[in-house]
């Protein structure tokens, strides 16, 4: 499948599996968009296609309701650069509290920016998450993303290729969050590096696009820079009359070659991974890398366990900034924050499997919680079912779309030593702000902790 | 962009596995600052005490390793985000070369588009060297040319990287001139492309037929 979608895109093969690649949809935003136009323009150049690019503000914007571009201040300069920017170049730009705006990886699979077998990039690392619909899709850096803004190409490596079969069925309760976090746990923080991820069996084809896009965007946490599943009639349904759809006869055409993306039977893989779909139970993080993680009915382990002496000591600087006792249920540990949102966890069905762990409950005293859908679309299609209501019943905060607190850039934080269940991707040190102690879920179990006060199983509520 | 053939000075050692582009620089320092004065917030957090004095026990803090223009760093070095402003900031330190067993695949790529050297190396070869850095000594040595590293005991440790990316360091250009010599082959290759692919093309022409009927958000 890796092989299909980049030999369709090589405009000249610069040799040793380099590539000037040709890029289909480049999408902008508010921290690294500016940068990239500004880089561009310091040259002397002009964006050669704007048709193909898309921009919208999310990473540092505030999502307090009744926002505005520049509710937060200090972000405010880079929403007013992205959108000065955008117009100058003549590039779509989807503003607060118009449709189209949302965090880019929500936006682009919803607005059928990403399509399957495409190239899609983004100045941010979980652009991989597109891959859901079968795109490939990758992050990159401010100069890339200039690159491409000139060029519409990239210089690029082709990756190597590497499958992630689940077979089997998820059990109950368990979500594609908890899937990705397994994986994660399996193939660890490194096991990716220099591969592009192809996510294939019973398992994966099971689960809705939205959950697709979910086990996608945490590729980058094992390093890989893109993560796919190959389409099929779940994502040609889900793509179907959305904006940037194709129409007619060229739907037709389109869909008859996205048939034809799949992985052959015979197709060799550099590096192949198999799980059982069985194995996979509720998982929370524990530390501050993706891959520290347990079963959420787990304990926590212990450093002295680890036979690596390097491992044991980063076990230790783990669990001493978390603030975690080795052998201490972790539904043990008192939640003072709980967030609903981010690229990873942020789309309807992940809010209405928060909301049915919500309805007809209350938010434990002590706890702040957050739902931050993850678009214009997502919100008004959950308030069109009444899960705002839900939400707001039980006490939590029901906010504007944007990546608020899972990256820290727009003035909302976790505050230092407070503990959070987050729905979102990275429990670095101090990623969702300095001394924040974050642990990853899914967004079930994140409500039932909020609801509980201390992390919990949604399963046993 | 500076190009980059032979660097010479002493290796600064990090050996941290995983350390994040959060943990290089911090969002609110892209958010709040331009890309020039990033650099003394490299590292902000392990760098400095909370009350705002430097930590002596950080590496790039010891008198000896301050200007150090080679890192030397565990596994996995600048995983995470793909803010380049990482990049830059360790750059506006004076560092050239970041020498580990493993980088973030978009890290890795930033790297060439700043005059930056990251140089992989089999993770005993990375330890030996850092043991030999903690003993002090003589400098290290890069030679780009060569492609190896120079121990401080005279040792040579060559190291891979694509014809590619050394041409860019050696003559300090970056990808986009290339490129754009290429312009008329891309002009050829996308006009091909509408007739093979219109799916991609007619959906985000603003001028074609039915686009204002088709759903486009104002």
């Amino acid at each position: 499948m890796l092989d299909k979608i980049w030999d369709t895109h090589v405009i000249r093969d610069l040799g040793d599996g380099w590539a000037l690649l040709h890029i289909d949809r480049h999408v902008l935003h508010d921290l690294s968009g500016p940068v990239a136009l500004d880089l561009l323009h310091a040259r002397g150049l002009d964006v050669r296609d704007p048709d193909m690019v898309f921009a919208t503000p999310d990473h540092a914007v505030s999502s307090q309701p009744g926002r505005t571009g520049t509710t937060y201040a200090p972000g405010g300069a880079l929403w007013a650069r992205l959108r000065e920017g955008t117009e100058r170049e003549a590039i779509r730009f989807y503003d607060v509290g118009s449709r189209g705006q949302g965090i880019v990886h929500v936006m682009a699979p919803e607005m059928a920016i990403a399509l399957p077998g495409a190239t899609l990039i983004c100045g941010d690392s979980h652009t991989c998450t597109n891959g859901g619909v079968g795109a490939l899709a990758f992050g990159v850096g401010q100069s890339e993303s200039m690159h491409a803004l000139a060029t519409q190409t990239l210089r690029m490596r082709r990756p190597k290729a590497m499958r992630v079969r689940v077979d089997g069925a998820l059990g109950t309760g368990v979500s594609a969050k908890d899937l990705a976090l397994h994986i994660m746990h399996v193939v660890g923080t490194s096991g990716g590096i220099g591969h592009a991820i192809e996510y294939a069996g019973e398992a994966i084809r099971a689960l809705d696009v939205e959950g697709r896009l979910t086990l996608c965007n945490l590729s980058v946490e094992m390093g890989a820079r893109s993560g796919f599943v190959a389409p099929d009639e779940k994502v040609f349904a889900y793509l179907r009359d959305r904006p940037f759809a194709p129409k007619g006869a060229d739907w037709e055409a389109a869909v008859a070659a996205w048939q034809e993306i799949v992985s052959d039977t015979d197709a060799a893989f550099d590096r192949d991974i198999a799980i059982d779909a069985a194995d996979v139970a509720p998982v929370v993080s524990w530390g501050t890398a993706p891959d520290q993680s347990i079963p959420v009915d787990g304990r926590i382990p212990d450093p002295d366990a680890a036979e690596d002496p390097a491992v044991r000591e980063q076990m230790r600087v783990a669990l001493d900034y978390m603030g975690l006792t080795p052998g201490e249920r972790i539904v043990d540990a008192k939640v003072d924050w709980v967030f609903v949102g981010s690229c990873s966890n942020s789309r309807l069905p992940d809010l209405r499997a928060g909301a049915a762990v919500a309805r007809g409950r209350q938010v434990a005293a002590g706890v702040n919680a957050w739902v931050v859908p993850g678009s214009w679309e997502v919100k008004r299609a959950a308030e069109a079912e009444g899960l705002d209501r839900i939400f707001l019943d039980a006490g939590f905060e029901w906010r504007e779309p944007g990546c608020s607190m899972c990256v820290a850039a727009n003035g909302e934080a976790v505050p230092p030593g407070a503990r959070c269940v987050s729905t979102s991707n990275r429990n670095f040190i101090g990623r969702q702000g300095p001394r924040a102690r974050t642990h990853l879920a899914s967004p079930a179990t994140a409500v039932a902790s909020a609801i509980a006060g201390h992390i919990a199983d949604a399963r046993k509520l | 962009m500076q190009p980059l053939t032979i660097v010479t000075g002493t290796a600064a050692v990090l050996p941290l596995a995983n350390i994040d582009t959060d943990v290089i620089i911090r969002i609110e320092r892209l958010t709040q600052g331009d890309q020039t004065t990033l650099g003394k917030y490299a590292f902000e957090a392990l760098r400095y005490r909370a009350d705002g004095t430097e930590n002596p026990d950080f590496p790039l803090n010891r008198a000896g390793w301050r200007a150090a223009p080679i890192l030397l760093v565990g596994p996995n070095f600048g995983c995470g985000s793909s803010r380049e402003g990482a990049v830059v900031a360790l750059a506006q330190n004076g560092i050239r070369v970041i020498v580990a067993h493993s980088f973030g695949d978009i890290f890795y790529s930033n790297c060439f588009q700043n005059g930056m050297l990251p140089i992989r190396l089999p993770e005993p070869e990375v330890l030996r060297l850092m043991a030999l850095s903690e003993e002090g000594g003589a400098p290290f040595t890069v030679d780009l040319i060569r492609q190896v590293v120079i121990d401080s005991a005279g040792e040579d440790h060559p190291f891979d990287i694509d014809p590619l990316r050394r041409e860019g360091l050696l003559a300090g250009l970056d990808d986009v001139g290339l490129s754009l010599r290429d312009g008329d082959l891309i002009t050829a290759w996308q006009a091909s492309d509408r007739s093979r692919r219109p799916w991609i093309w007619n959906p985000v022409h603003r001028d074609a037929p039915g686009r204002a009927r088709s759903g486009e958000p104002a």
